[in-house]
């Protein structure tokens, strides 16, 4: 355990890609079971099954006051760290190894967690219980990601880093397989591909002024841009699943789609709420979202669709090495043969010029797409984000100019930072909240925000304090939405700071009945 | 206690502790420059926190300086004022006032633990205290500081092929970072920044073992590979920095406790050295002074605050113009 806390640590304060990856390897050389550990922590796939955020807190709030652990973990920002520092003892048990430590976790009733696990707690080290807490509430946020692991073991055992990325999701604990092949030992894992979610393409945001220039408008195909999750399908005789960007199974969540597909194909697309295959936006499918089960009732009432718009298998056939437009006839062939009223096809935007697709990115007058997507026609079907292949292209933000009325200071790699901020605008004399965002604005903006709330705090509720309404933030939101959850009514989709409007006074602020209007909230 | 104001100022005799503007009579606890500043008519301090001040603003920074030795009792009207050790940086001192006798204590900036760069911290019984709280959050427990500083000297070791550059104040903490090294039989010169010169010369004119140094020149990057360079923390970010072989960023702080702070920094080898009393020293010279009533400047003061007043003790923050949290030295 030591030893993986220090890899841990290091990794967290090493801003260097290649002494992560050598970080990495020499931890991966050890030829024991705890790099399969560790393979599987790096990766987020290991968790402890009555461990969460919430057991941990309750765990502190044994040890230490609730208020002194409070304002400590409002000054820290990390649960895991506040908790490995504010722990009171500090006794370094026999340092144990990673494995055994996992496995005696695991061996922990129910029933004892509380002493069983403080206990544990207790025996180790900061830097170790730091570590351990980490694992406990998943995501490590140290600076490296799942694909930086992969490359890591790639480049340790001269393999491509796509091969890994291949069989990545057919590979279970202890990976014996895995590391099998990576030293030669085997033959690479043969993997049930058609069990498997397979890692899904994504796109990049589009440079309008460097990418158009560069790219040639009929090399590409358009569609539009919708706002719903995007879903893997995965159907054949046997049986249908239905999995989220991250690979999580979500079948059970939408029984419409799973009782009425037929077919034998793996398809790519969009899940969208609304009749007739007509979407009503990300309000409705959010209440169909993060249910394990769905009454009959909400089925009625927000009924799902797929939008099709890719194809990886048909009838068996591997289709990833096929261009785009070569799949999307056999995407239109699979739609023909399985018609039902769950699944429709992505329609393809005629365009000649960039110019000319501007016109469908803005499309003003249907809200419920987010602007376009641009594909490259001849493209393979590539996991992960490469560059060059797709790009979206959003709709200008909607934008509103409100006053900064709390701050509250934020968490990972804006801990201490005043940098998640409240803002309102007027309803007759006095403000009300319309928003919160923590992101949008630049380094210097944040140091200048941090300072002024700092200097301008006029009364503190816990962690959050209330400033001088002085300051007017100019917000850009995807969309709003009315709300009966919060004061003002309106609830915004993913609020950011635009930009600090210097040049205006505050009584120049919409009134909520105005900005209603504006944004055509009944 | 009603005879001091929440800038620390005595109006009835009209003299100021640590005061920000230029002032008629200023008792100064240490040289730190939140605390020391140029342009009192008349400075009274420990001799050392005096001929710091002439190094750093110049001989002329007051009109008249007193030098008190500690526990030297210096009276003006019916008040008393004597210093004694705070054991923060060398000349550091803690102000005892006394009036119709009630006991005032003004701890200034503190530290309990070992040092041997300055006369250690001694505890003062006093009716009221005003204490900092720069680390008034019950996760500063700071580790003990040769173990921290092994931490440096291990990965000279390891890592021969670059520089370390040590972020530390360039008063007190660059000293204590080099006289722990020395401590740890680190017997190599120590590069130093050049605004560090006069206060290392000082302190090794006091007769503090810092051991050899040696002003950083512009010498082949290939020299310093292998050696420890001590600088102040904004030039670590600065292009000065970038002159050296392949530096490992290292910084002397009790905020490196936080790793996220750390990271924020791009501090690469944090090392939790503090010169400030951690969370479980400020609860027990608290303890300890016996005094009833409790008032605490600089910091994070809230949670110490509210500690106080589950003990039953009379508890406020000073809030002390001119510095804000976490940017004091």
């Amino acid at each position: 355990m030591k030893k993986f806390s220090s890899l841990l640590h290091n990794l967290i304060l090493t801003p260097s890609r290649n002494t992560k990856i050598k970080l990495l390897q020499d931890y991966f050389k050890t030829l024991d079971i705890n790099r399969a550990y560790a393979l599987a922590i790096l990766s987020d796939q290991l968790s402890f099954q009555f461990i969460k955020a919430s057991k941990l807190r309750e765990l502190v709030y044994e040890q230490v006051d609730q208020h002194l652990f409070d304002y400590s973990y409002d000054y820290v920002g990390d649960l895991a760290e506040t908790i490995s520092l504010i722990w009171p003892t500090n006794k370094e048990g026999k340092s144990q190894n990673l494995s055994t430590l996992i496995e005696n976790i695991n061996k922990i009733k129910k029933s004892e967690i509380n002493t069983e696990f403080s206990k544990v707690l207790s025996g180790l080290s900061n830097n170790e219980r730091w570590t351990l807490i980490k694992i406990c509430t998943g995501g490590l946020r140290i600076g490296v990601s799942e694909r930086l692991v992969k490359t890591a073991l790639a480049d340790l055992y001269n393999k491509s880093v796509n091969e890994i990325e291949e069989i990545w999701h057919g590979l279970e604990f202890p990976y014996e397989n895995l590391f099998q092949w990576l030293r030669n030992e085997t033959s690479k894992p043969k993997i049930d591909f058609k069990k498997l979610f397979h890692p899904m393409m994504l796109a990049n945001p589009i440079d309008e002024e460097k990418d158009f220039k560069r790219l040639n408008a009929s090399e590409f195909q358009a569609e539009f841009k919708w706002d719903g999750i995007r879903v893997q399908l995965m159907v054949s005789s046997k049986s249908v699943s239905l999995y989220s960007r991250t690979g999580d199974n979500i079948s059970s969540a939408f029984p419409e789609i799973v009782e009425n597909t037929k077919g034998d194909a793996v398809i790519d697309g969009e899940l969208l709420v609304g009749r007739n295959f007509k979407p009503s936006g990300f309000n409705d499918l959010q209440q169909r979202l993060n249910r394990k089960k769905v009454s009959k009732d909400l089925q009625e009432k927000f009924p799902v669709f797929i939008r099709a718009y890719d194809i990886l298998f048909y009838k068996g056939k591997d289709l990833r090495k096929l261009f785009l437009y070569e799949r999307r006839k056999y995407l239109e062939k699979f739609q023909k043969e399985n018609k039902t009223n769950q699944i429709d096809l992505s329609l393809i935007i005629k365009f000649k010029t960039w110019k000319e697709l501007t016109k469908y990115k803005n499309n003003v007058h249907d809200d419920l797409n987010e602007g376009v997507m641009i594909k490259l026609k001849n493209s393979e079907y590539l996991p992960g984000r490469k560059k060059g292949y797709w790009y979206k292209w959003k709709k200008n933000p909607k934008l509103v100019d409100a006053i900064l009325m709390y701050a509250q200071r934020g968490h990972g790699k804006r801990s201490s930072y005043y940098s998640d901020f409240t803002f309102g605008v007027w309803k007759e004399n006095e403000l009300v909240p319309i928003g919160k965002a923590y992101s949008g604005y630049t380094d210097k903006e944040l140091l200048v925000l941090d300072k002024f709330i700092r200097n301008n705090t006029t009364n503190k509720f816990g962690p959050v304090r209330e400033v001088k309404k002085e300051i007017i933030l100019e917000v850009a939101f995807d969309d709003v939405f009315p709300s009966s959850r919060h004061k003002s009514g309106v609830a915004m989709r993913f609020p950011r700071i635009h930009r600090i409007r210097w040049d205006k006074p505050t009584n120049e602020v919409l009134s909520i009945e105005e900005f209603k209007k504006e944004f055509k909230i009944g | 206690m009603d005879f001091i104001n929440h800038q620390l100022f005595i109006k009835d005799i009209n003299v100021h502790i640590d005061p920000i503007l230029p002032k008629k009579t200023a008792i100064i606890t240490h040289g730190h420059a939140d605390h020391a500043r140029f342009g009192h008519d008349h400075v009274i301090a420990t001799r050392q926190t005096i001929d710091i001040m002439k190094i750093r603003y110049g001989d002329k920074c007051a009109k008249k300086f007193t030098p008190l030795r500690y526990g030297q009792k210096y009276s003006i009207k019916n008040y008393d004022f004597t210093l004694y050790p705070a054991g923060h940086i060398l000349g550091s001192a803690q102000v005892l006032i006394e009036k119709n006798n009630h006991r005032l204590v003004i701890t200034g900036d503190y530290k309990v633990g070992k040092d041997e760069t300055c006369k250690n911290f001694k505890l003062v019984k006093c009716d009221t205290l005003i204490t900092e709280a720069t680390f008034g959050l019950p996760i500063f427990q700071h580790p003990d500081p040769k173990d921290e500083i092994q931490k440096l000297i291990r990965s000279v070791k390891i890592n021969k092929n670059n520089c370390h550059i040590v972020g530390a104040y360039a008063l007190g903490k660059a000293q204590r970072v080099m006289n722990l090294l020395r401590q740890q039989n680190y017997n190599e010169t120590i590069y130093i920044h050049g605004s560090l010169e006069k206060l290392c010369q000082y302190y090794s004119k006091e007769k503090i073992n810092i051991g050899k140094f040696e002003k950083v020149s512009s010498k082949d990057k290939s020299f310093y590979q292998g050696k420890i360079i001590i600088a102040p923390p904004s030039a670590l970010k600065d292009r000065w920095s970038r002159r050296f072989p392949n530096p490992i960023i290292c910084m002397a702080s009790g905020w490196m406790t936080v790793k996220q702070r750390a990271k924020q920094q791009g501090i690469e080898l944090p090392l939790v050295i503090s010169d400030h009393s951690d969370w479980n020293e400020l609860l027990d010279t608290i303890k300890k002074s016996k005094a009833k009533n409790i008032l605490i400047t600089h910091g994070q003061e809230d949670a110490l605050v509210y500690y106080c007043k589950k003990q039953n003790l009379v508890s406020k923050p000073l809030s002390i113009q001119g510095r804000s949290d976490e940017e004091i030295e």
